[in-house]
């Protein structure tokens, strides 16, 4: 007597299961009116995040000169070895890259080079869609990467802080003070 | 000679006619039923071919046409090749005996809106929908591959046991119509349609037609995450798209002998007959449409138990009261 308590009888269970299918036929009916979450992507781009990371640029600081001084930190850094140079110094004495390439077919969009950069020039922009045809025509040179502006930090000027005479002469830097005549300070 | 010629010319156009209808309502089916799936889950179906992707279809056919037909190593040609013919073969033929209006009378000739106005119309019926499980059994056996074949038996066990109870639906319809003429039997339904007065009847139909097309929730031959696709994994091109042909014609045909058997055909109040005739055919797809977005696919086991414990006691069930009724005198 007890057991058949337990089951239970064949038209509770089938209502049960009828109710089963009837909500689920519910739930897919109130669906259907509902707008479509779909982004429709090449008609609407989403805004993306000011931080994503997507294709790399070279800027440039507020006076209008190359931001990057080849030192190789962004190539060093970079886990897939995507990021090449070779460094020269230039005619006002300031140390650029004679040429830079990226390789975007290899690149991870990592964003470490970025990180790395002391002078804030290489940095990731949210643009992720650049497709090619061919694989060779992700390899960006400098002309391709450099850009006009400042990117996120557009009032940096690594010059101005450095202390490296290149930028401005010595002791003219922002915050800096004049340079001690050493031999003044002698016991 | 020319009551030869006007004969011969009438049952022309009606074939053309009937062919070009099912076949664009077949394309236009595969749309219909990705847009409503899609919408079904908060989703656009396709909306990038023409405006609102109504050239999907004819995007489709151009793709299927021109895809590599691919026959692997080790399966028997003939079979796999004629194997997608058949299911498009049978459910195509099944339209001939299906009745697409009331007769009437041009130029003082009895015109039928009828390719084959034949009186076992539904027997033709049953045994083309038999021949249909050929095509899936068929090609997944020749296909050499076990998961082909695991969908192929899938399909012929599932078609035998539901077949039964489809046939047992249909018979208090041939009952109280006292035809297989399909016309007749769309007459018969001219004040109440079947569905009404034979509930019981209807839904043991609906379930067991759902099960001979093949489709969510009774998909097995074609089980996509235990068979990958099931009978037609091998297919490919335009023969794997004679497949699909195949299952959209039949999701038609569904909707036209629910119509004529079940839902009253023609017949209905203030619209022209075909209006009532284009609802009711088309009112059944997208059920089961419906259905493909709501129920989950059953097991093998609940299957075979639903069709053998279930629709067929019921169907016997229903055949005796209906026969009880009439002899007492209705």
């Amino acid at each position: 007597m007890d057991e058949k308590k337990d089951t239970p009888g064949l038209v509770r269970e089938f209502l049960d299961g009828a109710a089963g299918i009837a909500g689920s036929y519910a739930a897919t009916l109130t669906h259907l009116f509902r707008k479509p979450i779909t982004e429709q992507y090449p008609d609407y781009k989403r805004p993306m995040p000011p931080r994503a990371r997507g294709r790399i640029i070279l800027t440039r600081s507020p006076d209008g000169k190359e931001r990057c001084v080849a030192c190789y930190l962004c190539s060093g850094v970079c886990p897939v070895n995507c990021i090449s140079m070779q460094s020269e110094e230039g005619p006002d004495g300031r140390r650029r890259a004679a040429w830079f390439r990226i390789n975007f077919a290899r690149c991870i969009y990592c964003g470490l080079c970025e990180e790395a950069c002391p002078t804030l020039a290489i940095q990731l922009t949210p643009e992720f869609a650049f497709c090619k045809d061919a694989i060779e025509d992700f390899v960006y040179e400098k002309e391709d990467l450099l850009v006009t502006h400042g990117g996120k930090d557009p009032d940096y000027d690594f010059y101005a802080h450095a202390g490296v005479a290149a930028g401005a002469p010595k002791g003219e830097h922002l915050g800096e003070d004049e340079p001690v005549d050493v031999k003044s300070i002698l016991p | 000679m020319t009551d030869i010629l006007a004969g011969v010319l009438v049952m022309l156009v009606r074939m053309a006619v009937v062919l070009a209808v099912v076949f664009g309502l077949a394309a236009y089916m595969i749309l219909l039923e990705r847009k409503l799936l899609g919408r079904f889950q908060v989703r656009y179906g396709p909306n990038r071919v023409g405006p609102f992707g109504l050239l999907q279809p004819i995007a489709d056919g151009l793709k299927m046409l021109l895809k590599e037909d691919i026959i692997p190593d080790g399966v028997d040609r003939r079979i796999f090749l004629v194997a997608p013919a058949i299911v498009a073969g049978a459910a195509l033929f099944a339209f001939a005996v299906v009745p697409f209006g009331p007769t009437f009378t041009l130029f003082g000739k009895r015109i039928t809106q009828v390719v084959t106005d034949t009186d076992v119309g539904l027997l033709v019926i049953f045994g083309l929908s038999s021949l249909a499980v050929y095509g899936v059994a068929l090609g997944g056996w020749t296909s050499d591959n076990k998961y082909s074949l695991l969908g192929g038996i899938r399909g012929a066990a599932q078609m035998i046991s539901y077949e039964l109870a489809l046939g047992l639906s249909l018979v208090p319809v041939a009952m109280m119509a006292r035809s297989l003429n399909l016309t007749a039997i769309v007459d018969a339904q001219a004040t109440l349609p079947f569905a009404l007065t034979q509930p019981l009847a209807f839904a043991i139909f609906v379930i067991s037609a759902l099960a001979e097309t093949n489709r969510i929730p009774f998909d097995l031959p074609e089980a996509e995450n235990e068979l990958q696709a099931g009978y037609h994994t091998e297919y490919s091109g335009m023969r794997f798209a004679l497949f699909f042909v195949g299952e959209y014609v039949n999701m038609i045909l569904l909707g036209s002998i629910t119509a004529v058997f079940f839902l009253g055909g023609w017949h209905g109040p203030v619209l022209p007959p075909i209006v009532w005739l284009a609802v009711k055919v088309l009112a059944v797809p997208v059920f089961l449409i419906w259905t493909r977005a709501s129920l989950p696919r059953l097991r093998y086991d609940q299957l075979m138990a639903v069709g053998w414990k279930c629709l067929v006691p019921l169907g016997l069930l229903n055949i005796l009261v209906t026969g009880a009724i009439l002899t007492a005198g209705l």
